[in-house]
This record gives structure tokens, C-alpha cells and sequence, in this order.
């Protein structure tokens, strides 16, 4: 089915673009850049089609990668059901917001450079899902690693952002040290990478009641999970990620990239399923992370940042429900979020684009009238995140909440409190954007077709994609546990959505400004990890970089010991100089006076011979 | 050989020889007599050579002093050169003067 033309194909814009787009006029960059992922995301669907229904997985073996001893990993492409849900979501909002990345970076320095990049981010990121080992997966997985630090430092004369862009690599790393620990173990105990070979050998093995090779693994994986999916405790990055072109915060930091965690949770699934510490321990995670992102996005003033701290709060319920062991119940959250959360952002883009680049929710403020095609579908996104159905965040949340109140009641009370607070924050910055008076000094104009035809689109994905039935059509992979049929949780969850909404008109809209100094003071806890990491860890490697690597180690035992070295020979070779008298008959004299030496050792020293 | 010098007397003047030359290489200081010193101490090895080659009967010390008669043409023909050129420049043939390659 040549699997590997869907990743290529970008990977061919991106080499274009990379190369000759300087000298392109922008319609061809455009026409390179999203023909490319056109055809990606068509062949990936007669892909798909040809493959349906795609009972068992699909493999195509292309060649050996490493041969060593008894390792043998190869580059293979993979679909199965899983595959299919990812290869849809990365190709098909990707291409929506390639086509609305047109009108927004339409006045942007770079255009070539952009759509280089996010190409390059398409190949990476379906490497990423197409891989069928765990090292094709990890090279894919460091790709848009790349990327993403490339395009977070896009606009890259701004300190901030080329700093953002540092951070979101160096956080990474952190990460993807765990994750290439977990590999090196999985190869160690399996002896391959292969995901067959690995989860069928993993099958048989006893459920670990205490601590052992398998929840290693796992938790070493969740290290890297944690990190590409901007979790507790590395979720730091994603925030100040927002610093790059919105587009690249809809496609990469909210809707593909960073679900890459969740992504690589469910595919290893069956390891996870032996490992019940590191399950809970995944759960928990989760669940810290979607409440305490959750508290933190109630008090941004940043219309993107917002977007951003519910973007890591919504991954931690993706990590709740792979946790609670409804792996089916987090990728459908996961394409879900992909609709509502890149329409989010798309739709905060264009209210950017409309004031030429506030992003202040106090400088916005009634905005509906000037753009209502960006108001309407971001009012569907709203009501999606918010979990009011039929929108889609509804069915996939009551999923996540449902599997979590079987698994521990507190967890589902936790998740439901979340749930109010994410319906609150996001309702409270769009009646900021969106209600009242303007209070800006720009001039507010709807968006270009470019960028509002996605927006539509998008919108109607959030509307209806709830009702692609994600969990039924994972089924083969990750069997549903039997519904237990308490309807009552919906209720509860739907009950806790329309509140937060509730709330928020009141604090917005009806009594403008009684919430202001209850969000102010909850700003602190923005910054809370970024200081812990200052004071524990930042501020002592640059003073021990500063006094003892570069002071001492650095400047005073290197630089001394090659300083000390160039001094010496200068010595030596003072005194030696006097040798060089330029008096012919003294060097002759030298040449005498060695024969004469010379001589005399062989004469007393002995020729041995 | 009977009749013949003995060979210590062979050795002993090509030693004196050699001392000359190296006596004058260090002590003179006209270029001319030091390069004339130069070439007696070739000749005075090329006595021994031949001495050697005489006595045991081989070609080799022969082939030797051949060899430093051409090497010896050369540098004649080079150091002469280099000591026209020098006093074209310098004016002068005194070797104590002719010391700008000095550190």
C-alpha cells in the first residue's frame, strides 16, 4: 500500500520549500507546502480505505536498520486501528491548519521557512505514528521535538521566544532520557524493539503486584510521555511555547505533537496493563495535571496562554483515562481535543490577526460583531471543551470520567471538579474577547477565507465528532469494560460543565469584574514550578557552572595547564635562543665540541654491536 | 708490504691533517681560509678512507672518497658562490661580521 509515500510526501514539500522557497513566489510555496499534505492526507485515506476494516495490523517491511548480534531492528510501517485514528487526526487537522496558516502568516518575514518547517513536522510526526518499533517511533518522536523547538524560536529576534524554544528542548530532554532509558530496558529484557515482538512476549508475563522490570519500563516511559505531553512534573515548556506563530501552537502544541505521550501510552498498552503501580501512577499524574493546569489557566490574561494551561489540563485527562485503564476512552479524547482545541487556537489566531497581534483578553472585549465566523465556531469549541452534548469533548469526557469512577470515585469527583473550572476558564475568556465593549484602540476585521474555512470545519468536527465512535472502533486493540450503566455520572459531569459556564457569565458578562482579584491571586501558581526549578535547580548549575567549571575547572586547571605549557617552552626557549649567536665559528665549535662527544661515547660508552 | 709505510703514519698524518682543518675552521675568520679548511678535512678522511680501502683490500673506501671528491665539487661550487654573493653585498670576507641570523 506504500505506506511510507503518506510521511514523504511532506518530507518532499519540506525539501522544497527548504530549499529554493526563498526564491519562490508565495502562491508556488503554498502550492508545495499544502499540495504535499493534501496528498499525504489522501493517500493516508485511500489508505485507509483499501485496509477496512482492518481487523488485524497491516505491516510493510522496508529494510534492516541495525543488525547486531541477535538485535535486528528494521524501518517498518505499521497501521492498525490505533495508527488509523492518529494517521486521520495528524494528516486531517494538519492539513486544515496548513491552509489556514496562509492567511495568518500572509505578512509574516520567513514564509518559506514556516511552511519548511511545519512540513518537515508532518514527516516527523507521522513517522511518529506509522513507526512499528519503538526506535522508528523514538526517531520520529525527537523529529518533532526539532520542530517544535524551531518553531516555537520562529520569530527568532525576540529574546523570549528563541528562550522558549531552549526551554521546550531542554525539558524535552529530560524526557526523552527516561524514554530512551525505557527503551535500552526493553531491549535488555525482550531483546527486540519490535512492537509485536515485545508486546506478545510481554503478554504471558505476570502482573506485577510489586515493583519489577515491567513497571520500570512503564514508569520510564511515562518520564518521556510526561515530557512530550507537558505533564506534571515537566509541563513547563508548553506555556512559554505559546511565543511561536499560533498556527505551530494549534498543529503542534495542542492538537498532534504533544499528544505524541498519550499516543505512545496506548500503543504500549500492553506493557502498561502488567504494571499496575506504573498505571496508577500514570492516572494520578494525569489528574494532577489537569487540575493544576486547570487552576492556573482560570487566572492567564493571555488569550493563548489560556488555551495553553487547558491544553495541559486536557492531556491530563487523556493520561487519567489511559491510567484508569480506558486507553480507548484517551485517544478518543485525544481526537476530540484535536478538533476542539486546534479550532480553540485557530480561532484565538485569527482574533490576533484581526487586532494585528493582542493577545491581552483586557484589551479585547465585544468582538463578536466585528468577527463572527471566528465568534460562532469558537463558541462551538467552548461549548465542546466544556463537555455540553452532543458536542464532541461530551462523549469522550464522559468516557475518561465514567472509566475513572470505577477505578476510584475520587478521581471521577477530582475530574468533575476539572471539568467545571475548564468549562469556567475557557467561557471566561471568550466573554471576555467576545461580550461587552470593545476596550482596544485596533481596528477589529473578520479573518480571510483561508483562515475561516478551517475554522468551519473544525467547528463542525467539534460539534459532531463525538459521534465517531472511537472507543467501538478500538474495540480489537483495547476491549471495553462493560458499561456499568450509571447514568447518573453523565449528569453530574453535563451538570458541572454548564456551572462552570454559569459562573462565568456571572463573573463576565452579568457582574463584570467582581472575579478579577480571585483570578489575579491565583497568578502566582503560573510561575510556581518555573521557581521551584529556578531555586533547586537552574540557579545551582549556573553557580557551580560559574565558580567551580568555569573558574576553576575551566579557566584555572585547563587554561593553566596550556598556559603553564606555552610559558615553560618560552622559558626554555630564552635561554636556548643564546645559542644562536649568528657567530659562524661559535657554531662550528658547537659541531666540534659534539663530534668530540659523540666520539668519546662511542668510544667509552661502547658500540654495542 | 715490507718495504712499504706502515700504515700508522698513513692515519697519523691524516689526523694531523684533519686537526689543521678543524684548527682553522674555528680560528679563521676570512671566509676563504675557513672554506679552505673545510676542504682539508674532507681530504684528510679521504687519506683514510684510502688507506683503509689499501690495507684490507676492499673497493668500498674507494667508492667512499669518490663520492666526497663530487660532494665536495658541489659545495666548492656553492659555498663559492654563496661567498661572492656575500661580499657583493657586504663588502667584506671577515666571517665574524656576516652574523644578521643572529636571534
Amino acid at each position: 500500500m506504500y505506506l511510507w509515500l503518506i510521511p514523504i510526501l511532506p518530507f518532499l514539500g519540506f525539501l522544497i520549500n527548504g530549499l529554493f522557497g526563498r526564491r519562490m513566489p508565495k502562491s508556488m510555496i503554498n502550492v508545495f507546502a499544502i499540495g504535499s499534505v493534501t496528498l499525504s492526507f489522501l493517500w493516508a485515506v485511500k489508505t485507509l480505505v483499501g485496509l477496512s476494516p482492518l481487523e488485524t495490523k497491516y505491516i510493510e517491511h522496508y529494510f534492516t536498520w541495525i543488525q547486531s548480534g541477535t538485535l535486528n531492528i528494521s524501518i517498518d510501517f505499521a497501521v492498525d486501528r490505533l495508527t488509523a485514528v492518529m494517521l486521520m487526526v495528524v494528516t486531517g487537522v494538519g492539513l486544515l491548519i496548513h491552509i489556514y496558516s496562509i492567511g495568518y502568516m500572509a505578512h509574516e518575514d520567513g514564509y518559506y521557512r514556516f511552511f519548511a518547517y511545519l512540513n518537515l513536522f508532518m514527516f516527523f510526526m507521522l513517522v511518529l505514528v506509522l513507526a512499528q518499533n519503538f526506535l522508528v517511533l523514538f526517531v520520529g518522536w525527537e523529529g518533532v521535538g526539532l520542530c517544535s523547538y524551531l518553531l516555537i524560536g520562529y520569530y527568532f529576534l525576540e529574546q523570549f521566544a528563541t528562550n522558549a524554544g531552549n526551554k521546550a528542548f531542554i525539558v524535552n530532554r529530560i524526557g526523552d532520557f527516561g524514554f530512551s532509558l525505557a527503551i535500552f530496558l526493553i531491549v535488555r529484557q525482550f531483546g527486540s524493539v519490535d512492537f509485536t515482538k515485545v508486546f506478545d512476549a510481554a503478554k504471558p508475563m505476570p502482573t506485577e503486584a510489586s515493583a519489577g522490570i515491567l513497571t520500570t519500563i512503564c514508569l520510564l516511559l511515562l518520564v518521556g510521555a510526561a515530557g512530550k505531553s507537558a505533564q506534571l512534573p515537566l509541563y513547563v515548556w508548553l506555556p512559554d511555547a505559546m511565543a511561536g506563530p499560533t498556527p505551530v501552537s494549534a498543529l503542534i502544541h495542542a492538537a498532534t505533537m504533544v499528544t505524541a505521550g498519550v499516543y505512545m501510552t496506548a500503543r504500549s498498552a500492553a506493557l502498561f496493563t502488567h504494571a499496575p503501580i506504573a498505571m496508577d501512577t500514570v492516572a494520578v499524574i494525569g489528574l494532577a495535571t489537569a487540575i493544576f493546569a486547570a487552576i492556573i489557566g482560570v487566572s492567564q490574561n493571555d488569550i493563548k496562554k489560556v488555551f495553553a494551561y487547558s491544553t495541559v489540563s486536557q492531556l491530563g485527562y487523556m493520561f487519567l483515562g489511559a491510567g484508569v485503564g480506558a486507553f480507548s476512552a484517551g485517544i478518543f479524547h485525544l481526537m476530540t481535543h484535536a478538533f476542539f482545541k486546534a479550532l480553540l487556537f485557530l480561532g484565538a489566531g485569527s482574533v490576533i490577526h484581526a487586532l494585528s497581534g493582542e493577545q491581552d483578553l483586557r484589551q479585547m472585549g465585544g468582538l463578536r460583531k466585528y468577527t463572527p465566523i471566528t465568534f460562532f465556531t469558537l463558541m462551538c469549541a467552548g461549548i465542546a471543551i466544556a463537555g455540553i452534548p452532543p458536542f464532541a469533548g461530551f462523549f469522550s469526557k464522559d468516557e475518561i470520567l465514567a472509566a475513572a469512577f470505577e477505578r476510584a470515585p475520587w478521581m471521577y469527583w477530582l475530574g468533575v471538579f476539572t471539568a467545571g473550572l475548564t468549562a469556567f476558564y475557557v467561557f471566561r475568556a471568550l466573554f471576555l474577547a467576545f461580550f461587552g465593549e470593545y476596550r482596544g484602540h485596533h481596528h477589529p476585521h473578520e479573518s480571510p477565507a483561508s483562515m475561516t474555512l478551517p475554522l468551519v470545519v473544525l467547528a463542525l468536527l467539534s460539534a459532531g465528532g463525538g459521534f465517531i465512535n472511537v472507543p467501538r472502533w478500538l474495540e480489537p486493540l483495547f476491549p471495553v469494560k462493560t458499561e456499568a450503566g450509571n447514568e447518573w455520572l453523565m449528569y453530574v459531569s453535563v451538570a458541572a460543565g454548564v456551572i462552570g459556564i454559569a459562573v462565568a457569565y456571572v463573573c463576565y458578562i452579568a457582574r463584570p469584574g467582581i472575579a478579577d482579584s480571585f483570578t489575579a491571586s491565583l497568578s502566582g501558581l503560573a510561575t510556581l514550578f518555573d521557581r521551584i526549578y529556578n531555586a533547586f535547580i537552574v540557579v545551582p548549575v549556573v553557580t557551580i557552572s560559574r565558580v567551580f567549571l568555569w573558574r576553576g575547572v575551566d579557566a584555572g586547571l585547563i587554561d593553566g595547564i596550556v598556559n603553564g605549557a606555552g610559558s615553560r617552552s618560552r622559558g626554555v626557549g630564552n635561554i636556548l635562543k643564546l645559542l644562536q649567536s649568528g657567530n659562524i665559528r661559535s657554531y662550528a665549535a658547537w659541531v666540534v665540541l659534539g663530534s668530540v662527544l659523540l666520539l668519546l661515547a662511542i668510544g667509552f660508552g661502547g658500540a654495542t654491536r | 708490504m715490507p718495504t712499504s709505510v706502515p700504515m700508522s703514519w698513513y692515519l697519523i698524518l691524516s689526523a694531523i691533517l684533519f686537526g689543521l682543518g678543524v684548527a682553522g675552521f674555528i680560528y679563521r675568520r676570512n671566509i676563504i681560509t675557513v672554506f679552505m679548511s673545510i676542504e682539508l678535512m674532507l681530504n684528510a678522511v679521504n687519506l683514510t678512507f684510502i688507506t683503509f680501502s689499501y690495507t684490507l683490500k676492499q673497493v668500498d673506501g674507494h667508492i667512499f672518497s669518490f663520492f666526497v671528491m663530487v660532494v665536495a665539487a658541489a659545495e666548492a661550487a656553492v659555498g663559492l658562490a654563496i661567498i661572492l654573493t656575500v661580499f657583493k653585498n657586504r663588502d667584506t670576507l671577515m666571517i665574524d661580521d656576516v652574523s644578521s641570523m643572529k636571534y
